[in-house]
């Protein structure tokens, strides 16, 4: 029998307060990063806040600041450059100031035909979204966050006990603040796709908070002597091998497509990367945790059985 | 024990379906059949999305208020007709707000007669608010602006389908969405920037007479270079006699190649449209030079006759979407209802010009609101590193739970190919679009899958440390997995449901792959590995298990 751990006995309960520590900067820089968006301050993807991405593929490398500085003199100052390493790809996006009225797109691939005449390119992708698709898009998304939320509270609750679902729940909540928050910080594109990247990595999350609560709730039932201190702390780790292979094997599968799935990928991947990686950390040193915070939880039992 | 024959049947038959599903997916496969298995199969399987494909994908609103405005100007233009015929005097009938025309005169005796010619106006009021002796106000009614915007959308939606339906596209899509919303979606167009002006054009026609007595008291030049358009309308603007308006000739300069603008000064009223068109076709004439050669039906035939008959010698525009096309004059009465507009333009914009004359004219201009455009280089792109990431992705895992979990791991990998295999069999079944975030669903499935098998997995071995013989471990293993597994896909599923509930696009594409990838793998990880597991302690006792 190959293990990457043998049978544990981790004291993770005991180090809870340097976990809440922890989880709790995360947090605040998730809330930072959501007032930062309400406010309209934040990197939003254009499919969000409106705007034109233009994507070009030159025959030969070109130069950014060249680059910048043709599409500054031809009026586009306010210009977003990226580019795509070995490819000759180089990302131009404008974002909603300027309306799809305008033909931006077209603007700017006149700028480069004109600028630079003997690098020949390819229009890889351009998107125009209005600045009213983007509202729609937004409210949208929030609509998907806080439905599947509601659901999963509600379903959790439903199988094991209202503070399991409302600690699964915070942990979940955590975990996508805290990706949010990293993506903030890096001053990461919050696109469509990275927001559903969030919400999967919270149905990931929430898997793995409920495998951990599954063994908790079974030991509960067996065991009524031990404090629920002992019972959580012995739970997780008899799942923790559990826990770290399938983490482990997610993690085996997202680091490929995060360094080679392309482009349009890539944050995505990333996203569900960090994801997975504060979603393991949470199911063990949040979520159980705040088990114990419940007014009155010592000594309580279920009472399903 | 429990019987293992139905459940094994059940797996072989799922499995079966899943490849027929599976085969027309992948058309070279496909192909390589012999004809009777191509008649019983199904034809049609995964379909790419754009982002893969490459294509068009635009969100346009009909500017509806544009329609009303529009069609109280016919409005407007007929009743300054019907005034001449009566012979009734009046100084001006002007559209003075976007619903609203108000009808000026100098003799007060006539306000009853003028009054009267509302009946032949029943979808306009005479609001109260015109206390003026000289002053009529009319209104269009609520009922009539209602019904204006809601057929200008239906007509719009009608009119792109005719239009792309002759430019020809595989497969487009052409929807109403909400309200006023119109989605297009054509993949795999090779040159987008045609597909989109095609349908963004309003190909409004009309046929209009030069004002040649005034034009030379404007005193306008002879030609301009196009960006001084504005000017030109600005200078001319104080002089302009009443009911006239100056339109724009596109032209090529033939030896240098660059454009300039001819300006022209035009009676506003309208004297046909391009309504009673039943044919636009494009012809080559003596100098090689393509036009749109256009015939009337019997209606606009007629009509047509009596303008150029009362019009010899006179200049008569050809206007498309204000702008001039030609210009010439009436030789003679043109009888039999054809006619053909000239002007600069390729072989391929006389094409698209004549797609747009036959398929008629929008009732107002369209507002592109979203438009993703993907080029065919970078779907390819995508494919190739989507898939290279996949396969490079499974193949880790599968390396890691042989390694891991040894013969049990061997079974978790099968359940693993069952999976992808069974997901992409459903995937061609139901015809979903494979998008992008398509792939990264079946990759994260792939995950997950393995997820389910590890919980089993670790279960398993925690029964035979408490030294529980073989059969009894397996079954133990997967009895006090299942609820853990049940709960966490559950909770999966909620977010699959919401992402499919709520999102667009491709996104959508993500959450049906990730709620049928659930299921697919409550399958293959519940009944899949445990018949293989039954079926080894069926055949000899397993004293030793390779886990």
């Amino acid at each position: 029998m190959l293990e990457i751990l043998g049978k544990t006995n981790i004291d993770f309960m005991g180090k809870r307060r340097l976990a809440f520590l922890f989880s709790g900067i995360m947090v605040v820089l998730g809330l930072v990063a959501v007032i930062q968006i309400a406010r309209g301050s934040a990197n939003l993807g254009i499919d969000f806040a409106g705007g034109t991405a233009v994507q070009l593929k030159f025959d030969q490398a070109i130069r950014i600041d060249e680059a910048r500085k043709a599409l500054e003199t031809n009026g586009l100052s306010d210009a977003e450059l990226q580019e795509f390493g070995q490819e000759n790809k180089l990302l131009i996006r404008l974002k909603a100031s300027t309306t799809i009225e305008e033909k931006v797109a077209e603007r700017v691939v006149a700028v480069f035909t004109k600028e630079f005449p003997s690098n020949h390119f390819v229009v890889d992708s351009s998107t125009e979204i209005g600045p009213t698709i983007g509202q729609k898009l937004q409210q949208d998304a929030l609509i998907a966050v806080l439905i599947s939320f509601a659901g999963i509270i509600l379903y959790v609750a439903a199988r094991f006990e209202f503070r399991f679902g409302i600690a699964a729940a915070l942990a979940t909540f955590h975990d996508v603040l805290a990706v949010l928050g990293a993506f903030y910080i890096l001053d990461k594109e919050i696109t469509l796709l990275v927001v559903t990247a969030l919400l999967t990595l919270a149905g990931y999350s929430m898997t793995d908070t409920v495998v951990v609560f599954d063994r908790i709730r079974e030991n509960l039932r067996m065991r009524r002597r031990d404090s629920e201190e002992t019972i959580i702390n012995n739970a997780v780790n008899q799942v923790l091998s559990r826990t770290i292979v399938t983490s482990l094997t997610v993690v085996l599968v997202l680091i490929p497509l995060t360094l080679a799935g392309g482009e349009v990928l890539h944050d995505f991947s990333l996203a569900l990367l960090w994801g997975v990686i504060f979603g393991t950390y949470s199911s063990i040193f949040v979520a159980s945790p705040l088990l114990l915070l419940w007014p009155g939880a010592s000594g309580r039992m279920l009472k399903r059985s | 024990m429990k019987k293992v024959s139905g459940r094994l049947t059940l797996l072989a038959l799922v499995v079966v379906v899943s490849v027929i599903f599976f085969i027309p997916s992948f058309q070279p496969l496909y192909q390589a059949l012999p004809d009777w298995a191509k008649r019983v199969m199904p034809n049609k399987g995964i379909t790419l999305g754009l982002d893969l494909q490459g294509g068009i994908h635009l969100v346009m609103e009909v500017d509806e208020d544009r329609a009303v405005e529009i069609a109280v100007d016919r409005s407007v233009v007929s009743l300054q007709d019907l005034l001449v015929d009566k012979k009734i005097p009046v100084e001006s009938v002007t559209r003075t707000g976007p619903t609203q025309v108000t009808i000026q005169f100098q003799n007060a005796e006539l306000k009853a007669q003028i009054q009267k010619m509302i009946d032949e106006y029943p979808t306009f009021n005479e609001t109260e608010s015109a206390g003026s002796a000289n002053r009529l106000v009319w209104e269009l009614r609520e009922m009539e602006i209602k019904r204006i915007k809601d057929s200008a959308i239906n007509q719009a939606l009608e009119t792109i389908r005719n239009r792309i339906d002759q430019f020809g596209v595989a497969e487009p899509m052409v929807q109403r969405q909400g309200l006023k919303q119109i989605v297009v979606q054509l993949p795999g167009v090779k040159e987008p920037k045609r597909a989109k002006d095609l349908i963004k054009e309003t190909a409004l026609l009309e046929f209009k007479m030069l004002d040649e007595d005034n034009q030379l008291k404007l005193d306008l030049p002879a030609r301009i270079p196009k960006e001084k358009e504005a000017e030109v309308l600005k200078q001319a603007e104080a002089k302009l006699p009443e009911g006239d308006q100056i339109l724009f000739e596109r032209a090529v300069d033939k030896d240098t190649g660059r454009e300039y603008r001819i300006p022209y000064l035009v009676k506003k009223r309208v004297m046909l449209t391009g309504d009673v068109l039943s044919d636009a076709r494009v012809s080559i004439g003596q100098f090689n030079d393509p036009y749109v050669s256009i015939s009337f039906d019997a209606k606009g035939g007629r009509e047509f006759e009596r303008i150029t008959g009362d019009n010899v010698k006179k200049r008569m525009a050809v206007v498309l979407d204000n702008t001039i096309y030609s210009a010439p004059v009436i030789q003679e009465r043109i009888t039999g209802g054809r006619a053909q507009i000239t002007g600069t333009f390729s072989t391929q914009e006389a094409n698209d010009l004549a797609i747009v004359l036959r398929a008629g004219a929008l009732p107002a201009p369209l507002k592109i609101i979203q438009d993703l455009t993907v080029g065919p280089s970078l779907g390819k792109d995508s494919i190739e590193k989507g898939v290279r990431a996949t396969l490079f992705a499974g193949a880790m895992v599968v390396v890691f739970m042989m390694v891991y979990y040894r013969m049990s791991g061997v079974i978790a990998d099968f359940a693993l190919a069952l999976n992808l295999l069974c997901l992409i069999g459903a995937l061609s079944a139901l015809n979903a679009t494979l998008t992008l975030p398509g792939i990264a669903g079946i990759v994260l499935t792939i995950g997950m899958g393995v997820d389910s098998n590890v919980l089993i997995f670790e279960r398993i071995r925690e029964e035979l440390r408490l030294g529980k013989a073989v059969r009894l471990a397996v079954d133990g293993g997967y009895e006090k997995a299942l609820l853990t597994i049940v709960d966490s896909h559950v909770t999966t599923l909620i977010t699959g449901v919401a992402l499919f509930l709520f999102g667009t696009g491709p996104i959508k594409g993500f959450a049906v792959t990730l709620c049928l990838g659930i299921g697919i793998n409550l399958f293959t990880a519940l009944v899949g590995t445990k018949v293989i597991f039954d079926l080894m302690n069926q055949r000899h006792k397993v004293e030793q298990l390779s886990i």
